[in-house]
């Protein structure tokens, strides 16, 4: 077998492995976060650490009224979005977050991110290569060569990328889109992640995609059995509409009430039947063309 | 910020309060009211199945793409693609003014395609980075470079024509234009429907069918206008058969979209696409009776297939905001595909 043939195999191969399927030689594991919502205390110390490593700009200061979430969602500003959900709902014996006796209130807290996703419809759209795979399986936005086209943002089935600087608060014109890195900078020096490191209660937890995902599992059964039977894990699985989220969460209701599509699918998936009918639609055009002419009198 | 103080008098230049919105469950049944122990009161929302949303907010980041721009181009894309065909059609039937007048058209409605995708960038000086990297999972990045082909052949049909000379290279040229003009008019479906909007995702089998026949008609209907009554008859051939086509899609991408198709069916995207079926079915009617002989007809059909085209295009460009705007579509669609 050639070497380039081997490359091939090699690449073929290796699904499931994102970062080797992009051509990375001999990657480290691949990496990802298991945000636990059952222990977020809504502190947002996620959202300040990643704005003070990353140098990423003010998102607006405004007071939404939506609960203490005043980030509102991910964006090109926000690459962690703590969400606060306030509920009329018995939840066990457990008590996740914030409980009152009586009335059965329950606050949900999650920390949003990234997903990091296996098959990651944002890298597959980018029309100048400015969104890549990186050899710890993340998936990239390189800002000197993004030229802000926009097209990750609709493709991305969670909405987590936006359009930098259209806004004057935003400090004028930037254009360009920005998202999570999970810490590139960090991870190539062997540092974990500035949210993960300032999370008091590690609710957001780094590490290696496969430990993490054993984790979840026990962590899963453990809320189970004290009662938290509506506790969930979201984006663990590699065989769902994305290939499996690089960063996963365990969730207590369903993913829509935290602003999460419940059943994402990368929109690539359908591209080679939307190449058939571009085919068919262009033939049909060449042939009314023809038909148009075709025995057509002066 | 707040620009609240506390001042000796009380507060001062406090916002007007507002309830704060709290999610109700099925604790409390729908219109039930409940007392928390502060003594105040709430009613209960009613706790609908796949309705559910985190503030109402959008699931997917709605595209920021400018509607001038990119509708723009959907329409000028489609006008310029159809118009090479209809050229170099017409260029081998010998109907020289309708060859010339479609190439012309073809070349600036390419050049405002260029130029309202470089100012729709977010850094426009940017633009060549599109041609870094060829990329067929990116329907943008394979329409750039076929775009980028397309385009010089165009305007060297064009110049050659207008010249009166090298044209024989200028009509392979056109031929060239033509066979290339026929991806351009048509893979703006996929480029929209390879998103996660869900109007335009669901119709990823139609869109492309749909903006190609509406290419047609558009292109057909400007060579009515253009072209002398001796020379249209391809024009109006081509307007009927795009028209018709344009019809057909749309019912089959209203059928396709299922609940979804409310998007395109009501408030400003349902204005639009009622317009442009009226606009379709007059210009059409035009094209096939009295545009062969009356020069007026020729032009009023002709204009209002135009604009028909350009109605569908905003049309659906609406319909796919409005489904990325509004959670419901998002969530509903993918928990019918889970059941």
């Amino acid at each position: 077998m050639s070497a380039s043939e081997h490359r091939l195999l090699e690449v073929l191969l290796a699904d499931g492995d994102p970062a080797r399927a992009s051509g990375h030689r001999d990657p480290p594991p691949r990496m990802g976060f298991f945000t636990d919502t059952s222990v977020c205390i809504g502190c947002k110390a996620c959202e300040v650490a990643c704005k003070e490593w990353n140098g990423v700009p003010e998102d607006g200061l405004n007071w939404t009224g939506d609960s203490h979430d005043n980030t509102g969602g991910l964006g090109a500003d926000t690459w962690r979005h703590v969400a606060f959900i306030e509920q009329r709902l018995p939840v066990g014996r457990h008590e996740p977050n914030f409980q009152r006796d009586g009335d059965g209130f329950r606050w949900l807290m999650a920390s949003d991110v990234c997903k990091h996703c296996t098959h990651a419809a944002c890298l597959d759209v980018c029309p100048t290569g400015a969104i890549f795979r990186s050899e710890f399986g993340t998936v990239v936005v390189q800002a000197d060569v993004c030229n802000g086209c926009g097209y990750c943002i609709p493709a991305c089935p969670y909405g987590v990328l936006d359009r930098r600087g259209t806004t004057a608060e935003a400090g004028g014109q930037d254009g360009r889109i920005f998202k999570c890195t999970l810490c590139y900078d960090r991870l190539q020096v062997g540092q974990e992640p500035a949210c993960a490191k300032a999370c008091p209660t590690d609710s957001i937890q780094f590490g290696v995609l496969d430990e993490l995902r054993e984790r979840a599992g026990h962590r899963v059964d453990q809320l189970h059995q004290t009662g938290v039977v509506e506790a969930r894990l979201y984006g663990h699985d590699p065989g769902d509409g994305v290939g499996g989220d690089g960063a996963f969460f365990l969730l207590l209701d369903e993913p829509e009430v935290y602003g999460l599509p419940p059943d994402p699918v990368v929109t690539t998936r359908d591209l080679p039947r939307m190449w058939r009918q571009v085919a068919l639609a262009a033939g049909g055009l060449l042939a009314i063309g023809v038909v148009s002419i075709a025995g057509a009198g002066r | 910020m707040s620009d609240a103080a506390v001042t000796r008098d009380g507060l001062a230049g406090v916002r007007p309060g507002r309830e704060a919105r709290i999610w109700s469950g099925p604790a409390v049944g729908p219109g039930q009211t409940s007392q928390d122990p502060r003594g105040r009161t709430e009613t209960a929302r009613p706790r609908e199945a796949a309705a559910e949303s985190y503030y109402g907010k959008p699931i997917i980041n709605p595209p920021v793409w400018a509607e001038r721009e990119i509708a723009g181009y959907l329409f000028t894309g489609g006008l310029a693609g159809a118009s090479s065909i209809l050229a170099a059609v017409a260029d081998v039937s010998d109907r020289p003014r309708l060859a010339r007048r479609s190439r012309l058209c073809a070349s600036a409605a390419v050049s405002i395609s260029f130029a309202a995708l470089i100012k729709d960038l977010g850094r426009p000086a940017r633009f060549i980075n599109m041609l870094r990297v060829i990329k067929p999972t990116s329907p943008m990045s394979v329409g750039t470079w076929v775009l980028s082909a397309y385009a010089p052949l165009n305007y060297l049909a064009s110049a050659t024509d207008v010249a009166g000379r090298a044209t024989g290279s200028g009509r392979t040229a056109g031929l060239g234009a033509g066979v290339l003009g026929s991806f351009v008019a048509s893979y703006t479906g996929a480029l929209v429907a390879n998103t996660a909007v869900p109007a335009w995702h669901e119709g990823h089998r139609e869109l492309p069918l749909l903006f190609a026949s509406s290419a047609a008609a558009a292109a057909g209907g400007y060579g009515l206008i253009a072209a002398p009554r001796h020379e249209n008859a391809p024009a109006a051939r081509m307007a009927v058969l795009g028209a018709a086509g344009e019809l057909a899609a749309e019912l089959a991408l209203e059928r396709r979209l299922g609940p979804i198709a409310e998007t395109l069916n009501t408030g400003v995207a349902g204005r639009r696409l009622r317009a442009a079926r009226l606009l379709t079915l007059a210009g059409a009617a035009s094209a096939a009776t009295v545009a062969r002989h009356s020069r007026f007809g020729a032009v009023l059909g002709g204009g209002a297939l135009l604009g028909s085209s350009l109605l569908a295009r905003l049309a659906i460009f609406a319909a796919g905001m409005q489904s990325a705007q509004d959670p419901k579509y998002t969530v509903q669609l993918q928990r019918e595909r889970g059941h």
